[in-house]
């Protein structure tokens, strides 16, 4: 078994965990102080997930910051980064407004902002 | 005009401080913001991660302050977009300029300080070399990506390793930049540990501890900086040079509370903040005006900044309506490895629990944190870890607050 030291992304504690790896899956997790800590560390040993944000540039100019609804897989996010910079809303957009549909396998692309104009 | 009470800053803790006092029983309340818009720096932070204490959910700063945004406009709370304020003076009279209505000036029963921070610039480190284009603040750089929309350059190195540098490492690379190095001239890095992991580790940008930049290179664009190992007293250590060729700089090297017309009114500010003396109800030492968020102390999470500016809106209320209370101060101290405790006074004469934020001074680990009246223990924490990045809190209950008689010293002992 290997023996792997991770640090929490998923809030500002940044819990020290480690978690014990057979076969390519954690076998167990500790040092995690919530559910979170240990989906973050079972998922961090098969392929590393993060939501990415950024922003987009709306027609007329205006930057829209946008983030993907549900994590992806880290090593998308450059990948799909150009994808992203390919596309420019038109406004209005809402807060939770879908701006890219099926980014990444039912993940979607989503504004973090209201901008009316 | 008069208004009731004048917040000034609409940012997160500006629009917090609003909703309370609205909350607390003070219809006529009033937001000058200098900016164009509501929501101050946050909306400029296009990551997550805030709102995780308070909404139990992580949110982007644009949607973070959104949340509070909407509040003020529910409430119907009046304010002004694109509105300096020049000065300002004990019998709270506020002078400020806007498009709008050109020159005015308000006369209010009470005001909120709420300007927030602005970032340590190259010119406070004294970094030596040409002064070329491409040098900027980490927040410069980051308004400059998410909110105007271009980039400032391709190939960076970052001084600082607090939290605006690293995320700025990682928007920067997502966008196509190459980051070479984040500098950092302390032993370790001020920014959270999630932010090493998740914005250098994930894209392989190396941090450089006990390093700091030694020179910068060009003549009219960035070319690149040489950067230095420092020994214990921070001094470079030649031999230890090397360079990295470079288009960009960025400085991410602390904030500084805003403070000049905290100054200007003459109210009493704290060396060790670098923001004002407040007591527990974030009442500065002139009656009447009260200070939140950034501006009072740097803050490592909104979440704490919108904490702690309600309460300021909650006693600003109560000052409108009640008048000024009862004032019995006691001291607080920075005892043995704190670098600061807030509030710097506790005023015995107001009812209920007392919060006590601090900084400890380094990092330490298996350590006992204590709180004194006297030589009398009257609180104790043993903390597996404490790093100054962090801000420590301890709550002090009503019923300890009322039996103080001296000084309260908060200490670490390893």
């Amino acid at each position: 078994m290997q023996i792997k030291n991770l640090t929490c992304v998923e809030c500002p504690m940044g819990c020290q965990i480690e978690a014990g790896v057979e076969n390519g899956v954690a076998v167990y997790v500790k040092g995690n102080t919530c559910p979170r800590g240990k989906l973050y560390a079972e998922n961090e040993v098969v392929r590393p997930l993060r939501v990415l944000t950024t922003s987009v540039k709306c027609v007329g100019g205006k930057m829209l910051p946008v983030k993907t609804d549900k994590p992806i897989p880290r090593d998308m996010m450059l990948s799909l980064m150009e994808t992203i910079n390919g596309v420019h809303p038109t406004l209005p957009v809402h807060t939770g407004d879908i701006v890219i549909n099926d980014l990444y396998e039912g993940v979607n692309l989503i504004a973090t902002k209201t901008e009316l104009n | 005009m008069k208004h009731d009470i004048v917040i000034i800053g609409g940012g997160p803790a500006g629009l917090a401080a609003a909703v309370a006092a609205f909350d607390g029983g003070v219809k006529d309340v009033v937001i000058l913001e200098r900016g164009e818009e509501l929501g101050g720096i946050l909306n400029q932070c296009i990551h997550n991660g805030f709102g995780l204490t308070r909404f139990k959910e992580s949110l982007s700063g644009p949607e973070y302050a959104e949340r509070f945004i909407d509040k003020v406009r529910e409430r119907g709370i009046k304010y002004y977009l694109e509105t300096t304020v020049i000065s300002l003076d004990k019998n709270k009279t506020v002078k400020a300029v806007n498009p709008e209505l050109g020159f005015f000036t308000i006369e209010a029963k009470s005001i909120i300080l709420a300007m927030g921070c602005r970032e340590r610039s190259r010119g406070a480190l004294n970094v030596a070399g040409t002064r070329p284009a491409g040098i900027y603040s980490a927040g410069t750089a980051q308004k400059y990506v998410n909110v105007k929309g271009y980039m400032p350059g391709k190939e960076v190195v970052i001084l600082g390793s607090g939290d605006i540098g690293l995320i700025m490492a990682r928007r920067m690379t997502l966008e196509g930049a190459k980051v070479h190095a984040v500098c950092e001239i302390m032993p370790y890095s001020s920014g959270l540990k999630r932010n090493i992991v998740q914005c250098l580790d994930d894209f392989g940008i190396p941090l450089y501890l006990n390093h700091t930049i030694t020179k910068i290179e060009g003549t009219d664009r960035v070319t690149g900086v040489t950067i230095s190992e420092v020994d214990a007293q921070k001094r470079p250590i030649t031999g230890t040079e090397r360079h990295f060729s470079c288009d960009t700089v960025l400085f991410s090297v602390g904030l500084i509370p805003e403070n000049e017309l905290t100054k200007s009114c003459g109210i009493t500010l704290s060396p060790k903040t670098r923001g004002a003396v407040v007591s527990q109800t974030r009442e500065t030492m002139e009656r009447g005006i009260f200070a939140c968020g950034n501006v009072l102390q740097v803050h490592d999470l909104v979440d704490f900044v919108s904490e702690e500016a309600e309460i300021a809106g909650r006693y600003s209320a109560q000052y409108v309506l009640n008048g000024e209370g009862v004032y019995d101060f006691l001291d607080t101290q920075a005892g043995d490895n704190i670098s600061y405790v807030l509030p710097q006074k506790i005023n015995k004469g107001v009812d209920g629990n007392v919060k006590l934020f601090f900084r400890v001074k380094n990092t330490f680990k298996n350590c006992t944190i204590r709180i004194k009246s006297g030589n009398e223990v009257i609180l104790e924490r043993k903390k597996k870890i404490a790093v100054p990045g962090e801000m420590e809190t301890l709550i002090l209950t009503a019923d300890k607050v009322q039996n103080l008689s001296s000084p309260v010293t908060v200490e670490l002992e390893v």
